[in-house]
């Protein structure tokens, strides 16, 4: 295991361009800090990030883990290109060819998706941790480790979009279209959804087809990714007055379910398979 | 002496199209063969199946009498199939460590390596500075790096100029004499000629010849003729039991035998016939004739 993440982390680091990616994405991170210094005053409406409540424990978990996943996209740049360009240089070929097993090939790729999503979990735990000591209103050791799924659904997250990443790029084998196509899917996802939500079934209200459908959108690769840690600002105090005041009467789940990391640890599995039976079957 | 690459019955078809078929090659430790086909004939699709790029269709094959998987035989294999294939981001030494760590072996041998194929003071360039030349000497070294038991080389003169040949002639000569197996796949017949103890001919998938480079040259030969009455040289051959065939070229005849026939002979049974010939010539066929009269034929 030691050999072949010896071998992938040279390959990117020794590249320019990745090794810019890494720095900038892993600086970005650490940068997140000082998303507690934002102040904004609109006369009516003052916002102090240090003050709203984000860095109160358990929510702190939540909401640098749904923020900083934004940021994966850099990853998922490197893992492409990497993959990409071991077509386009017939290193794979090389590497196969020097003594590599098709396994091995996959593996080391696989690694370095697990540590590099394991590096930025750390990081964001430990940005949390700082932040969180600083500015929450509670620092009982009680609730400061409640809400840890976060971190873990988070780390899951991570390593099924590279598993999808991986299995796109060693399919298409070129990055743009590699990155474009992660693009179209994700507004496949969404517009197929709508599509058959709204045009083809008809939507009512609490009606079969609309629940069958909306569990088919849940189960979906990117959807159930992104269903890990749903979008958190709503859960703000501030946020939720507001909406009571204008009328909307927010009873959304943020936990973490167990059934979304079922459904993304299948989704992970799957591209890892699929790409393995992908490597053994073509020829280079 | 040890085998070291079994190849039993290889089948590989491409849709319709059958690349190999049913080729069947044993390299024995210490030889050097030649793999000699027109291009398409199958030479890089075998070599491709046995070093785990391409999946076969059909048929077995065996490194080492089966002693190892095949990735782990082709730790102790060096190959080098068409272009040289590097990162081009990374130097020359950075390169060669990063093949040192997929064969597992320490990096001890990068320097000698590069000595060896006269790169030593370019190992802190990267890769994409370098000319085909270039390119093609760090592929052999990589290929050298873990002193493998037979060399795989697939065309590595293809696109060089004559400066770059010669080079690459000489390393092969060198890794030869040093009592390197190598399996060498070349246009290049004449080079193939000096260098290898024994060849292959595949055409169309199909193995068509597969002996010494000896037996392979060392036919009966055949005869180049002229006379002033080229009719009555003809009939006069008739009478010989050892010629196999006659043919026709532009003044000449060519007198193809099937047992050996000395000059002498020959021309003091025509001149008994009152036949003076104007040119006699014994010659045998080359590595390239020969090569060319396998894949004419069928």
């Amino acid at each position: 295991m030691k050999r072949l993440l010896s071998i992938e982390l040279q390959k990117i680091w020794q590249n320019k361009a990745s090794r810019i990616l890494t720095i900038i994405y892993f600086l970005s991170l650490s940068l997140l800090a000082t998303v507690a210094l934002i102040e904004f005053d609109f006369g009516m409406f003052k916002f102090e990030a240090a003050k709203s409540g984000f860095f109160n424990f358990p929510y702190i978990w939540h909401f640098t883990t749904f923020i900083a996943s934004w940021l994966k996209i850099f990853l998922a740049v490197i893992i492409v290109s990497m993959i990409a360009n071991e077509y386009s240089y017939g290193t794979l070929k090389q590497n196969l060819i020097d003594g590599m097993s098709k396994k091995e090939f996959l593996l080391s790729k696989v690694y370095t998706i697990l540590l590099f999503s394991f590096v930025s979990t750390a990081l964001v735990f430990a940005i949390s941790l700082i932040l969180g000591l600083k500015y929450s209103s509670f620092t009982e050791i009680g609730i400061i480790f409640s809400d840890l799924e976060y971190l873990f659904a988070y780390f899951l997250k991570h390593v099924a979009f590279f598993s999808f990443c991986l299995f796109l790029a060693l399919l298409i084998k070129r990055s743009a279209f590699t990155l474009g196509f992660i693009f179209v899917w994700f507004l496949g996802e969404n517009i197929g959804h709508a599509i058959f939500k709204y045009q083809i079934l008809g939507y009512k209200h609490n009606d079969k087809d609309t629940v069958v459908i909306d569990w088919v959108k849940n189960a979906l690769p990117l959807e159930s990714m992104s269903n890990l840690i749903v979008m958190p600002f709503r859960r703000l105090s501030v946020v939720k007055n507001i909406g009571k005041q204008v009328g909307v009467n927010s009873a959304i789940d943020y936990s973490v379910h167990f059934s979304t990391i079922v459904i993304v640890l299948f989704w992970a599995s799957l591209f890892m398979l699929f790409s393995y039976k992908l490597l053994k079957k073509r020829d280079l | 002496m040890g085998t070291i690459l079994k190849i039993t019955n290889l089948h590989k078809k491409y849709g319709k199209v059958h690349a190999v078929n049913n080729v069947s090659i044993e390299i024995k430790k210490g030889n050097v063969y030649g793999i000699l086909g027109p291009n398409g004939s199958g030479k890089s699709t075998t070599l491709g199946i046995v070093l785990n790029v391409v999946n076969k269709t059909s048929g077995e094959f065996e490194w080492f009498n089966g002693a190892y998987s095949t990735h782990e035989a082709l730790k102790k294999v060096g190959a080098i199939i068409e272009r040289p294939n590097f990162y081009p981001y990374m130097t020359a030494e950075d390169n060669l460590k990063l093949v040192c760590k997929i064969k597992n072996i320490p990096f001890t041998k990068v320097s000698e390596k590069l000595e060896l194929v006269g790169l030593l003071e370019r190992k802190d360039s990267k890769f994409k500075t370098f000319s085909l030349g270039m390119k093609q000497r760090l592929a052999i070294a990589s290929a050298l790096l873990n002193d493998p038991e037979i060399l795989i080389l697939d065309e590595p003169t293809n696109g060089l100029d004559p400066q770059g040949i010669r080079q690459i002639r000489d390393l092969i000569r060198i890794i030869a004499n040093q009592g390197t197996t190598i399996l060498l796949a070349s246009h290049l017949l004449d080079e193939v000629e000096k260098v290898c103890s024994h060849v292959i001919v595949i055409r169309n998938g199909i193995t068509l010849y597969q002996g010494t480079v000896d037996g392979i040259t060392a036919n009966e030969g055949f005869f180049e003729l002229e006379s002033d009455n080229l009719a009555q040289l003809k009939t006069a051959l008739q009478s010989f039991t050892q010629i196999e065939k006659i043919e026709e070229d532009d003044s000449k005849i060519l007198v193809y035998l099937n047992e050996n026939l000395e000059a002498s002979e020959l021309n003091s049974h025509l001149f008994k016939q009152s036949i003076t010939l104007t040119h006699l010539v014994k010659r045998k066929h080359s590595l390239e004739e020969q090569f060319l009269e396998i894949t004419k034929q069928k």
